[in-house]
């Protein structure tokens, strides 16, 4: 579980869950509705809300509804998911939901910022890995998934890959400071230095 | 190698390079919000923290405003207790904040503008995608998540890495009827809704240049449509003039501090660029989307693909698209019929937006089967309007005439599409659900196109139809 305090992200093991589709948006992440709240607390029951229920609240077929899924903590996905509004609402409801890590073909850049806020590595595979993952994945739930990200790699079953995630990612992951807000205020000299040199800060003063 | 302007305003805000890679970019200008700030404002009260650079921090109020019946308590009351976190939140760190009670409500991209607080040479930072609006002044404006949120609070720095940058030039004279809105969509269209993933957009080109700040503003405002997190025009003569006066932007000679400033950013004629994308304009109609992103768009004359003419990692989206929409393929998507139209957002909600579409509208009637509603941006954008007469213009064609919020752009309020209605909106995202019916469609297009819509019940050329006689 993502802790308030950053801790370091090394290795994972669990089962998985496949949501298969591109261009995957926040909207079907979570939909707005959903965002009226002052905490994050919650959210997990509303992940995918209008993708896997009718408006009468009627189950429709989604990997979320299938029991066989039931306790993954790792979240299968397609090409540039988590696109749309910067909503940190959508990694969180997942969070809630019980997702650790997200495996996928390429995400959206906001989305991964947020997933790597807060502790979540969301790592990419080459498209052909993606799918044979899901394939397996789907063949039997229960195969136990490992990521290792000091070796940038996956382990499924008997298949190893290798997966991607830009270096900083990686990097604050593994030390655990992935949760920056600390590690950018220990540099407060230089970011009062930054601001001096910053001619707007001053209202454009002369001299200042 | 000279610098493009992205380079020279990341330099100048570098702070340092942290271990893990990542660069710390000092923030000059923090946009706050009612829905994604309450957990960063109670993320730094848990840890003993305070907002480091109040006075460089600004909030509104925008996605939960009801636009029809602003009293409070608002009666709903998780959009009442939102309410009540920012003003708590704002009145405990010391951050000015346009509410309600202001005259300079509004959403957030067009108040930061508006007041002159938006200037070129800025980064700014808000928890929204769209912030990317900002870029239109050339300042580098990013959209963050609530825990990046908590950042800039307590450090007025982010943890970033420099992504690359992108030069589109957009060249060429744009036909009558055919505004940023269209430039912008073509632009995803072309590009795709991932191709601007690791880019920064800096938008460039006679044709961006001949575009008031506000038409720039509509195409900045889309970049991250286009998975562009930043995208930004370069100050110009015409920055310096919509600044001049303006309450918050440097007065006397500090500004003429500023426009020296604000001209040093600006990128060179030799600035390198990591790609460029070059479209012609001339050749441009009005576009509407006919799918379920922002990228599936045509222009009005055109039908909708064949899925075998689509590249097979765009067929998947585009079945659920055909599917949802109910639309087939080689479907013409003018004579579409439409239920709402709805002008109004951070896309398209600024004076000029208004004032095109009034113009379309003028003596005309709202089609006897269509909802129409004009929600303007911010409450000056509204005070504007009155004073050129334009809610009566609105209101006597059968358009509600509202208060400033973001509206049916994302339905966070009570203005929602109803089960199956399509929209014609002047918004920015037509994902599915995004105007508040899980079954709801939305066909995106210019302010002139939804007003022309809303006349005709269908989608029209709005080219055709500026020709037609008037008739009341």
């Amino acid at each position: 579980m993502a802790a308030t305090n950053s801790t370091a992200v090394k290795t994972l093991t669990g089962t998985a869950i496949p949501v298969r589709g591109n261009d995957i948006d926040t909207d079907q992440i979570i939909p707005a509705r959903y965002m009226k709240v002052v905490t994050f607390e919650g959210l997990g029951q509303y992940a995918f809300r209008d993708v896997r229920f009718a408006e009468d609240g009627t189950p429709k077929p989604h990997p979320f509804n299938e029991e066989k899924y039931n306790g993954a903590s790792i979240l299968l996905v397609n090409r540039n998911f988590g696109c749309g509004s910067s909503r940190e609402h959508a990694p969180q409801a997942l969070n809630k939901a019980g997702i650790l890590a997200v495996i996928g073909e390429s995400f959206a850049e906001i989305f991964a910022g947020n997933c790597t806020a807060m502790g979540i590595p969301a790592i990419a595979l080459a498209s052909e890995d993606m799918l044979q993952i899901m394939d397996a994945v789907e063949a039997d739930p229960t195969v136990n998934i490992t990521i290792d990200l000091p070796s940038t790699t996956i382990t499924a079953g008997s298949h190893r890959y290798s997966f991607t995630l830009p270096p900083a990612y990686l990097n604050s992951l593994i030390a655990g400071t992935w949760d920056s807000t600390s590690v950018l205020l220990d540099n407060l000299n230089q970011i009062h230095e930054t601001a001096g040199r910053l001619p707007y800060v001053h209202g454009f003063a002369k001299g200042a | 190698m000279a610098k493009n302007l992205f380079n020279k305003v990341w330099d100048l805000h570098k702070v340092t390079t942290l271990e893990s890679g990542q660069e710390q970019l000092f923030i000059g200008l923090h946009m706050v919000h009612e829905v994604t700030s309450p957990q960063a404002f109670q993320m730094i009260r848990e840890r003993g923290l305070t907002v480091l650079y109040p006075g460089r921090t600004f909030a509104t109020v925008d996605h939960i405003v009801p636009t029809a019946d602003q009293k409070r308590p608002f009666s709903d009351p998780l959009a009442e207790e939102m309410m009540q976190a920012i003003e708590k939140n704002t009145a405990e760190f010391g951050i000015e904040f346009f509410g309600l009670h202001t005259d300079y409500q509004g959403i957030v991209h067009i108040i930061g503008p508006e007041l002159g607080i938006t200037q070129p040479g800025m980064t700014i930072a808000c928890g929204d995608s769209h912030t990317s609006t900002h870029g239109a002044f050339g300042a580098i404006a990013f959209g963050i998540g609530t825990s990046q949120i908590r950042d800039v609070l307590a450090t007025q720095c982010m943890a970033i890495s420099r992504p690359k940058v992108r030069k589109i030039n957009v060249t060429g004279a744009l036909a009558e009827g055919v505004y940023a809105k269209d430039i912008i969509l073509k632009i995803i269209a072309d590009l795709g809704v991932n191709g601007g993933i690791g880019y920064a957009y800096e938008y460039n080109g006679d044709t961006i240049h001949n575009l008031s700040m506000e038409g720039r503003m509509t195409i900045c405002n889309m970049s991250i449509e286009g998975g562009a997190r930043v995208g930004y025009v370069n100050p110009d003569e015409k920055t310096v003039e919509y600044l001049r006066g303006r309450q918050y932007a440097p007065k006397g000679e500090a500004f003429d501090e500023a426009v020296e400033f604000w001209n040093s950013v600006a990128s060179g004629p030799d600035a390198e660029y990591d790609d460029v994308f070059e479209l012609d304009a001339t050749t441009l109609e009005p576009m509407v989307t006919w799918g379920i992103n922002p990228g599936q768009a045509i222009g009005v004359s055109a039908a909708t693909p064949a899925l075998s003419a689509l590249k097979p990692e765009h067929r998947e989206v585009a079945e659920k698209a055909y599917a949802h929409m109910d639309f087939q393929e080689g479907d013409p998507i003018k004579g579409k019929k439409i239920n709402v139209a709805f002008l109004g957002s951070c896309t398209n909600a600024r004076i000029s937006d208004l004032r095109e579409a009034a113009r379309i509208i003028k003596g005309k009637k709202v089609h006897s089967t269509v909802k129409a509603f004009v929600v303007p941006g911010s409450k000056q954008v509204a005070k504007q309007a009155e004073a050129e007469g334009l809610p009566a213009i609105f209101t006597e064609a059968g358009f509600q005439w509202r208060g400033a919020g973001c509206s049916m752009c994302l339905a966070m309020n009570p203005d929602k599409l109803q089960g199956r209605e399509i929209c014609a909106s002047s918004s920015n995202r037509n994902f599915i659900g995004r105007q508040g019916s899980p079954t709801g469609r939305t066909l995106l297009m210019s302010p002139a196109m939804v007003a022309a819509a809303a006349v005709s019940g269908e989608v029209v050329d709005v080219r055709e139809f500026t020709r037609q006689p008037v008739t009341v």
